[in-house]
């Protein structure tokens, strides 16, 4: 787009390149403010480590009224008091898995927006890699198949019928040949020629 | 092999279609989720009454207390919450209806707002217990908002969580039949 802008030279064609740019700028502006963190300024705690810690577990911690948003960027109450729950913990100096752990306990595996690897889940994992190679096994497959068959022999009537249309100046269109059972089509048939 | 080919897309799409089906069902809630706290004893809490002179709610209260060896509901509600007002002639049908005490803890909630909201609509708990900062119902029983409730058996295990309003129907059809279960 930037190359066409640079031979623009009417005023409508700016106009449409200065929108453009706008539209992109609002775009990139939104996905700054989504991805934004709901932190308030109170939570935050004074150890920069900890903090950047609690965020990282915050990300992946589902905030259990808004399911789609993690406790980090959500503004639900819930969401606040999780944060400063997480926080509090690691103030106490709990690991990052005992703070996941105390989560699990209350919310269970949905509270975390990674479920982890377990019989019930093992198919969201193994899911799209099982796919992809059933894709490629039949892909493989059909290939080799395909690459197998050898055309079988013509049978005799076959043979016949190829002679006959192979005959020069001797076209099927004249009316049909009632011998091998092929019969013209309407469009065929009569005087087309 | 080609047959199968040509079938699998609609094979897809059926697939689809159920799940999206199931998916819009109107009775679907996506804010039922098992509670991993279902199974297990009540984890240990206190919480002040909400006026002096009146007893407050503890987890020993259900082990060794006033409702040692009875099924008792534990409902989460707070005056600032619409969902609750709809609740909350229900909750005194529960409490007649199965023979139980039904105990309400009042979650971020203001002791003045509570008395106003229970002075208007009556009270039907048998203790009232405030959870001013909500801790109590976030980390001894997880809930995700109010109200919910809980069963809670004669041995002070949970064993049924109700994210959301009570109904009629669901009072009928799953609680009563459970507090039957559990009062044996």
């Amino acid at each position: 787009m930037s190359g066409v802008s640079l031979t623009c030279t009417s005023l409508s064609c700016a106009l449409r390149h200065g929108l453009a740019a706008a539209f992109v700028a609002a775009f990139l502006l939104t996905g700054l403010v989504s991805a934004s963190s709901a932190v308030q300024p109170d939570e935050v705690l004074s150890d920069p480590a900890l903090e950047a810690r609690a965020e990282a577990i915050s990300r992946d911690i589902r905030c259990v009224v808004c399911q789609s948003k993690s406790i980090d960027e959500s503004d639900a109450d819930i969401a606040h008091e999780l944060r400063v729950m997480v926080r509090e913990q690691l103030k106490a100096g709990a690991t990052d898995d005992q703070v996941r752990a105390y989560l699990v306990a209350r919310y269970g595996d949905f509270v975390l927006l990674k479920p982890p690897f377990k019989a019930k889940t093992a198919l969201i994992w193994t899911g799209p890699f099982l796919l992809l190679l059933g894709a490629g096994i039949g892909i493989y497959l059909y290939y080799c198949r395909a690459k197998r068959v050898e055309a079988a022999p013509l049978s005799a009537a076959e043979e016949a019928r190829l002679k006959d249309l192979l005959k020069p100046g001797e076209g099927h269109l004249d009316g049909g040949d009632k011998e091998d059972g092929y019969t013209p089509g309407p469009y065929l048939g009569g005087d087309v020629t | 092999m080609r047959r199968l080919l040509f079938v699998l897309p609609l094979i897809v799409l059926a697939a689809l279609t159920a799940i999206f089906v199931l998916g819009l069902n109107p009775n679907r809630d996506p804010h039922e989720i098992d509670s991993p706290l279902i199974g297990k004893p009540v984890a240990s809490f206190t919480a002040p009454a909400l006026a002096d002179g009146q007893p407050g709610i503890a987890d020993s209260d259900f082990l060794t207390g006033a409702y040692k060896g009875q099924v008792v509901a534990i409902n989460f509600f707070a005056s600032w919450c619409v969902p609750c007002r709809a609740e909350h002639p229900l909750l005194k049908k529960l409490s007649a209806e199965a023979g139980i005490p039904v105990l309400g803890l009042a979650w971020k909630d203001k002791k003045e707002a509570l008395q106003g909201f229970l002075g208007e609509l009556g009270n039907p708990y048998d203790r009232v217990g405030t959870d001013e900062n909500g801790r109590i119902g976030i980390v001894g029983f997880g809930i995700t908002g109010v109200p919910e409730t809980f069963i809670i058996d004669k041995q002070g295990i949970i064993r049924d969580r109700i994210p959301g309003p009570l109904s009629d129907d669901l009072i009928e059809t799953q609680l009563l039949p459970l507090i039957k279960d559990l009062q044996k």
